[in-house]
C-alpha cells in the first residue's frame, strides 16, 4: 500500500525524523487558519500517489493566508496524471540550501535490504541512476543486523555527504530504518532530505509504501488506506474478503490460484484478438477452497461489473475438487436468483483436474440456460470472448 | 532420482496439529510420503492418529530430528509465528524447510533468509507462500495433489501452484521426477536457478519446465543461468503479459532490479537463452511434448 505524503511524513514525525509543521486539508476555506499559524506564508501541495506533480502545478508557494486559500481552491479538484486531487497539505516554508535523497527498499534480487543515498536530491532518482550512477550510492543492509550508528556511518561516506551534516544525516538515516522496520515498509523514500539555512536536516518531502501482508500486527495501517479512491467493485470485494482486481475489459473472470488467473487473463486477451479485441474485466482469485459462497461472491461482484459481458470461470482441481465448485457455481446462480439478482450474462466453464467429468456432469445435469462448458481451457476463453464480443 | 526429496526423505510437521497442517499432513501419508512426527511445544509427547497412523508430536525440532532422523520439515503455522518456526528450523540445521504459509511479511522473510546465510546455510528453503515440492511415487512435501500424475522424467520448477498443477495435469502422461513450487512471494529461499541446478545434474530428468510470472528479474536470471548451465531442454511458460502494471513497488524498486519486471521481458530474455517459451499454458505442454519426443 502506498501513502500519500502527508500520512508519510506523520509517520516519520511519530518516530523522531525531522519534518516541517504540516496539515491536511479537503476544503479550501481551511488553508487560512493553517497558514496564520505557520506565520503566513505556506507552501499548498497536492496529495496524489503520483510522481511530477510539481512540474504538473500542484505545489504552489503561498504569501499570506488569503493566497493560501486561493492557492488550494486552485489545487484542490485538479487532475494529475489521471488522479484527482482530493487533498492538499499545508507545510511550512523551508529555507532550502542542500538537496539530499536518501531511501530503504527491498532488494528482491540480492534478497536482503538497501540503502540508497545521494547528495543529488530534488530530482527523480531515476534519472540521476541513469545519467550519473555513481551519485548513487548503494549500500546493502543486513535485516538482522539493521542500521547501526556504524551502517549509517559507511552509507554517509558512500554518499559522499559533506563533513559538517555527516552526523545529523547518520541520526535521520538511523531513525528512518526505525520506521522502515516498525512500520513494515517496503519503501521509504525522502526526496528530498534538505539541509536548511540554519544547517539543519529536514525530510521535506516522503514516500513510504506498505507491506500488506503485515496487517496483521499493525492495526493502525487500516486508517491509512484510500478508501474514497478505491473502485467500489474492488472495494466491495475486499470486504467480502475475495482477492479482486479490477480491469477495462468485458470477459469477467474467475479462477483459482493467482498464477492460473492471471494466465486466464493472458488466455483471454489472445482470443479477445480474434473477437473485435475484447479483453478480460477483472482478476478473480477464489482461492482453493471455492465453496459455493465464495463462488456466489464472486459472481455476484463480476455480474454487478456493467462493463461485463460474459463470464469466464476457469478451475483447475487440485485440492478442489470439481464437484464441489461445480455445486459452488449452481448453487451461486440460485442464490443470486434467489435475491432477486437476475442474472443475465452467459457463463462459460472450464473444469480440469480432480473430479472434472463428476463436475461437468453437475452443471449437464443442472442445465441452467447461461451456462455453457468447454472442456479447455484455450476452447473456453475463445468462446467467453466470443459472446462477450456479440 | 528426483531432487530435493526422494523416497528415504524423513518428513516432519511443524504446525501439524493445525487445522490446515492436518489435512495435508493425511494427505502427504496416504501419497506415501515419510511423515515421522509433528513439533507443537504445547503438545510435546502425545500422538496424533493421522487414518490410523500414531504420529508422534516432539516439543522441538532438534528433538523429532535427533528420535526419527528427519530431514525435512513442512512449515504450516501462521503468518506471525513463521518467522520463528522457519529460524528453529535453521538453527537445528535440518536439511530442507518447505514454508508452505501465506501472508508472511517480508520483514519476517528478508530476516530468516539473513539467518539462514549467517549460519552457513546449511538448510534449503523453499517458500514461503509456496505449494511445496513432490517427487511423484516417493514423497510429497507440503500441498501439490498427489494423484495428478507419476512419475516421470520431466522436472518443474514455478513460482505459481495452481499453474504447476494445470502443467502437470497436461504432462501427465509422461510424469515427473521431481516438481517444485518456489512460490511468487518479493523475498524466496529456493530459485529456478536452484532448481535448475539440480534438475541439470539429476540423472532421470531429461526435460525441464520453467514457470515464472511477472515481477522482479528471477526469470531473467535463470535465463542467464540456463544460456551458461543448462544442456537438458528446457520449456518456459510466464504468466501476467495483461495484468496491470506497478502494484507494489514504488519507483526506487524498479531501479534496483535493473529490469521492468514484464512478462515480455522475462519471455524476451528466456527465448535468447534457447528456452522455447509457450504462449499459454496449453501451448506450453505441447512445446515440452515435441522437445521431449525429439530427445528420445
Amino acid at each position: 500500500m502506498d501513502l500519500f505524503e502527508y500520512q508519510a511524513r506523520d509517520l516519520f514525525a511519530k518516530h523522531g525524523v525531522p519534518v516541517l509543521d504540516g496539515d491536511v486539508i479537503e476544503t479550501a476555506a481551511d488553508a487560512a487558519a493553517i497558514a496564520e499559524r505557520f506565520g503566513g506564508r505556506a507552501v499548498v501541495k497536492a496529495q496524489v500517489k503520483v510522481g511530477g506533480r510539481g512540474k504538473a502545478g500542484g505545489v504552489k508557494l503561498a504569501s499570506d493566508p488569503q493566497d493560501a486559500v486561493a492557492k488550494a481552491e486552485a489545487i484542490l479538484g485538479m487532475d494529475i496524471k489521471g488522479h484527482t486531487v482530493h487533498k492538499v497539505m499545508l507545510a511550512q516554508t523551508a529555507d532550502i540550501k542542500e538537496e539530499y535523497y536518501v531511501s530503504f527498499l527491498l532488494d528482491r534480487t540480492n534478497r536482503t535490504f538497501l540503502a540508497m543515498a545521494s547528495v543529488e536530491g530534488g530530482v527523480e532518482i531515476e534519472v540521476v541512476a541513469e545519467e550519473n550512477p555513481d551519485a548513487l550510492a548503494k549500500i546493502p543492509v543486513d535485516a538482522n543486523e539493521g542500521v547501526t550508528p556504524e551502517k549509517a556511518a559507511e552509507i554517509v561516506a558512500a554518499a559522499k555527504f559533506p563533513a559538517e551534516i555527516a552526523d545529523q544525516v547518520a541520526d535521520v538515516l538511523q531513525k528512518l530504518w526505525v520506521v522502515f522496520v516498525k512500520e513494515d515498509a517496503l519503501l521509504v523514500e525522502v526526496n528530498p532530505l534538505i539541509k536548511s539555512g540554519e544547517g539543519k536536516i529536514i525530510a521535506l518531502d516522503g514516500k513510504v509504501s506498505l507491506d500488506e501482508n503485515a496487517e496483521f500486527r499493525q492495526p493502525e495501517h487500516e486508517a491509512l488506506e484510500d478508501k474514497a479512491a478505491a473502485n467500489p467493485l474492488e472495494a466491495a470485494a475486499k470486504a467480502k474478503g475475495l482477492n479482486y482486481v479490477k480491469l477495462d475489459g468485458q470477459v469477467g473472470i474467475i479462477g483459482n490460484g493467482a498464477g492460473l488467473v492471471m494466465s486466464t487473463l493472458d488466455v483471454v486477451a489472445y482470443a479477445g484478438e480474434n473477437h473485435g479485441g475484447v479483453k478480460p474485466a477483472n482478476f478473480l482469485d477464489i482461492g482453493g477452497g471455492a465453496s459455493a459462497e465464495v463462488m456466489a461472491n464472486g459472481l455476484e461482484i463480476i455480474l454487478g461489473d456493467a462493463d461485463v459481458k460474459s463470464v469466464f470461470v476457469n478451475v483447475f482441481g487440485g485440492i478442489t475438487a470439481c464437484d464441489a465448485v461445480a455445486n459452488g457455481i449452481v448453487q451461486a446462480l440460485a442464490l443470486l436468483e434467489g435475491k432477486g439478482e437476475a442474472v443475465t450474462k452467459p457463463l462459460v466453464v472450464r473444469l480440469d483436474g480432480n473430479n472434472a467429468e463428476l463436475g461437468r456432469q453437475i452443471l449437464t445435469d443442472a442445465n441452467h440456460p447461461l451456462v455453457e462448458q468447454v472442456d479447455t481451457m484455450d476452447g473456453a476463453a475463445d468462446r467467453a470472448a466470443e459472446l462477450a464480443n456479440k | 532420482m528426483a531432487i530435493f526429496l526422494t523416497k528415504d526423505s524423513k518428513v516432519i510437521v511443524q504446525g501439524m496439529t493445525g487445522s490446515e497442517g492436518m489435512k495435508h499432513t493425511r494427505r502427504m501419508l496416504a501419497s506415501g510420503t515419510q511423515i515421522v512426527g509433528g513439533v507443537n511445544p504445547r503438545k510435546a509427547g502425545t500422538t496424533v492418529d493421522v487414518d490410523g497412523t500414531e504420529v508422534p508430536v516432539f516439543g522441538t525440532v532438534v528433538e523429532a530430528m535427533e528420535k526419527t532422523g528427519a530431514d525435512v520439515t513442512v512449515i504450516f503455522v501462521p503468518p506471525a509465528f513463521t518467522k520463528s518456526a522457519v529460524i528453529e528450523a535453521i538453527d537445528a540445521e535440518i536439511g530442507l524447510a518447505v514454508v508452505i504459509t501465506e501472508g508472511v511479511p517480508v520483514h519476517d522473510t528478508a530476516a530468516f533468509w539473513a539467518h539462514a546465510g549467517a549460519k552457513g546455510n546449511k538448510t534449503r528453503i523453499i517458500g514461503p507462500n509456496c505449494p511445496g515440492l513432490i517427487s511423484p511415487g516417493q514423497s510429497n512435501a507440503g500441498i501439490i495433489p498427489a494423484n495428478i500424475t507419476g512419475s516421470g522424467k520431466i522436472g518443474l520448477v514455478s513460482k505459481s501452484g495452481t499453474l504447476t498443477y494445470q502443467l502437470m495435469y497436461e504432462l501427465r502422461d509422461l510424469g515427473f521426477s521431481s516438481a517444485v513450487g518456489i512460490g511468487g512471494d518479493p523475498v524466496i529461499g529456493t530459485t529456478h536457478i536452484d532448481a535448475l541446478k539440480a534438475f541439470q545434474e539429476d540423472p532421470e530428468t531429461e526435460l525441464i519446465v520453467m514457470i515464472g510470472e511477472i515481477g522482479g528479474d528471477a526469470e531473467e536470471r535463470a535465463a542467464a543461468y540456463i544460456a551458461e548451465h543448462v544442456t537438458k531442454p528446457v520449456v518456459g511458460y510466464v504468466a501476467g503479459f495483461t495484468a496491470p502494471e506497478g502494484k507494489t513497488m514504488g519507483h526506487a524498486g524498479a531501479i534496483v532490479s535493473g529490469s521492468s519486471g514484464t512478462a515480455q521481458a522475462k519471455k524476451e530474455a528466456l527465448e535468447a537463452a534457447g528456452v522455447k517459451v509457450g504462449k499459454t499454458p496449453s501451448e506450453t505442454a505441447r512445446l515440452a511434448r515435441e522437445l521431449f519426443a525429439a530427445a528420445k
